[in-house]
C-alpha cells in the first residue's frame, strides 16, 4: 500500500467550467475516498419568490441552468398549474414536448463533446458541437433565443409554431441523422474512445437503487428510472420506451445518451404528426395559487422535481427545484473509489454535472 | 398531492417503513411558515408519489436524519442546515456549515440563526 496523498480537483479544472471541488484521497495512483465540496456560486434563486409575482417567477427559474432551461421553466408552470387546478391546451402540451425533446437533443450533443474533449478528442468535441447547432438553430429560428427561451408561461406557451415550420422542423433534424449516426458511432465504435469509457466507473443496479441516482446515470445501470414514464406532456399518446442499458459503466451512460438523441428526434416526429391545431394557452385572471403541488419532470440529465406553495397571495410562499445533479452527486462518489486518478476528471463528467442546477 | 403530517418524531420509523417497501427518497424541502418550519419528505415507487410533513419550531428546528436509511440524503439534510437552520442528529456527513459557502447564515429562517443553535 502507497502513502495516502489528498490531491484537490477543483474549483477550477479544465475539463469542467463550472466550480465543484473534490478532494480526493490517493493511495498511489489509486483514489481511495472522494470528499465532494459545492457552494461557491449559491445564488439562492427560489429565494426570489419573496420578491417576484408567481407568473414573473417563472424567468428566474429558467434561469436556474442555461442548459435544461426550458425544462425548468416547464417544471414550474406544471407545478403552478396543478396548484391552481388549471388544465392546459393540447396543442401547448404537444409543443412543451417538442421543445423539450429538442432541449434533450442539444444537451446530449453538448455533454458528447465535453467527454470528447476530456479525453482529448479535440475533432470529436467540434463535431459534436457543431451538430449541437441544429437544435440551438431550430431554438433561435422558434423563439428567437438560443438557450434560454422563455416561451412557458402558467397556462400554456407564449409562442406558437406554425403547422409549415413544424415540417421543416423534421426535415431539418432527419436530415441530420446521417451525420449524427457517423459521430456517434465514433463514441460506441472508436477504440480508443472505448478504452476510456469501457469498464470505468461500473456501477450496479443495486449501487444505483442505494444511492438515488436518476437520469442516464441510472438508466445506464439496467434501472428504467424515466418520469416521462408518468405520462406528462404528450409522452403517453407517443408511445414512449426508456432507453435502458445494463452494464453500469462509462461506455453505457454515453449510450443511454447517443440513443436518446435519436430516441428525441423520433419522439418530435411523432408529436408533430400528432400535434391538433387549437389554442397554446388558457387565461388565467384573478386567481392566485393557495395549496401546494409537487410536479416531476425527465430532464436531460435525469428526474426533477418542482414544489410550489401558496396561500392566495401574488408571492408565492415556497418554490423548490431539486435537480438531477442533486441526485447524482452521491453516484459519483461512489464511482470514485477505486478509480485511476487519470479518470476522475471523465467520471465526473459522466454524470453530466451540472453545478448550475445543484446551487440554484 | 398525496401528504400525510404527522409528529417529528416518527421520521426515522416512517422511514425505514419505507424504504422496507421499496420507495426512493425524492426529495426534501423546507419551507418557513410564521414561527413554524415545514419539512416535506417526498418519496417515489413506480412513478407513485407520497409525502410526509412534519412541523418544527423555527427558533430550534431539530430533525432525526434520515441518512442512515437513504444515505444519499446528506445533500439534502445540508442543504436545509444551511439555508434554515434545521440541526440534523445523527447526519452521516456533515458540513457542518459550510456546504454552501454563504454570506449570512440560515437566510430562509433568521429566528433560527439568532436562537445560536447552528
Amino acid at each position: 500500500m502507497g502513502k495516502s496523498t489528498i490531491i484537490p480537483f477543483g474549483p477550477q479544472h479544465p475539463v469542467l467550467p463550472e466550480p465543484i471541488h473534490l478532494d480526493l484521497v490517493l493511495e498511489d495512483e489509486k483514489v481511495v475516498e472522494a470528499i465532494p465540496q459545492i457552494g461557491y456560486v449559491h445564488r439562492g434563486l427560489e429565494k426570489l419568490v419573496e420578491k417576484k409575482e408567481w407568473p414573473e417567477m417563472v424567468f428566474v427559474i429558467e434561469r436556474v441552468c442555461g442548459i435544461c432551461s426550458f425544462g425548468h421553466g416547464w417544471g414550474y408552470c406544471m407545478s403552478v398549474e396543478g396548484n391552481l387546478g388549471v388544465e392546459v391546451p393540447p396543442r401547448a402540451q404537444y409543443l412543451r414536448t417538442i421543445w423539450h425533446e429538442l432541449s434533450r437533443i442539444q444537451s446530449h450533443l453538448l455533454w458528447l463533446g465535453l467527454i470528447a474533449d476530456a479525453f482529448g478528442f479535440e475533432s470529436l468535441f467540434m463535431h459534436s458541437w457543431r451538430l449541437r447547432e441544429t437544435a440551438v438553430e431550430i431554438f433561435e429560428d422558434t423563439t428567437g433565443a438560443r438557450t434560454t427561451f422563455s416561451v412557458c408561461k402558467v397556462g400554456g406557451l407564449r409562442r406558437d409554431i406554425e403547422n409549415e415550420k413544424l415540417a421543416e422542423i423534421v426535415k431539418k433534424l432527419r436530415d441530420k441523422e446521417a451525420e449524427l449516426r457517423e459521430l456517434t458511432s465514433v463514441f460506441l465504435d472508436d477504440n480508443s474512445v472505448k478504452k476510456r469509457l469501457v469498464g470505468i466507473g461500473a456501477l450496479t443496479k443495486e449501487d444505483v437503487i442505494e444511492l438515488g441516482a436518476v437520469g442516464p446515470v441510472a438508466r445506464a445501470s439496467g434501472v428504467s428510472n424515466d418520469v416521462r414514464l408518468d405520462g406528462h406532456g404528450v409522452y403517453n399518446e407517443l408511445g414512449f420506451e426508456p432507453c435502458v442499458e445494463e452494464e453500469g459503466d462509462s461506455y453505457a451512460r454515453c449510450k443511454v445518451r447517443v440513443r436518446e438523441i435519436f430516441q428525441s428526434i423520433d419522439l418530435i416526429e411523432r408529436a408533430v404528426a400528432a400535434i391538433p391545431d387549437g389554442d397554446i394557452a388558457i387565461e388565467i385572471k384573478g386567481v392566485h395559487p393557495a395549496g401546494e403541488f409537487l410536479a416531476r419532470l425527465e430532464q436531460p440529465r435525469g428526474e426533477a422535481y418542482y414544489y410550489t406553495k401558496g396561500s392566495g397571495e401574488k408571492f408565492l410562499e415556497r418554490v423548490r427545484v431539486r435537480t438531477p445533479s442533486n441526485a447524482n452527486v452521491p453516484a459519483l462518489v461512489k464511482m470514485l473509489q477505486g478509480c485511476d486518478l487519470a479518470d476522475v476528471p471523465i467520471l465526473t463528467l459522466t454524470i453530466d454535472p451540472c453545478i448550475s442546477c445543484v446551487e440554484r | 398531492m398525496n401528504i400525510e403530517t404527522h409528529p417529528a418524531d416518527a421520521l426515522l420509523a416512517l422511514a425505514q417503513d419505507t424504504k422496507a417497501d421499496g420507495w426512493r427518497l425524492g426529495q426534501v424541502c423546507a419551507t418557513t411558515i410564521g414561527d413554524s418550519v415545514e419539512m416535506l419528505y417526498t418519496f417515489e415507487k413506480n412513478n407513485e408519489l407520497k409525502s410526509y410533513k412534519f412541523m418544527l419550531n423555527a427558533e430550534a428546528p431539530e430533525l432525526q436524519s434520515v441518512t442512515a436509511t437513504y444515505p444519499y440524503a446528506f445533500i439534502y439534510e445540508n442543504e436545509i442546515h444551511d439555508l434554515f437552520g434545521v440541526k440534523f442528529k445523527n447526519l452521516a456527513v456533515d458540513y457542518e456549515g459550510t456546504f454552501f459557502r454563504i454570506a449570512e447564515k440560515t437566510p430562509w429562517n433568521p429566528s433560527a440563526a439568532k436562537g445560536g443553535e447552528n
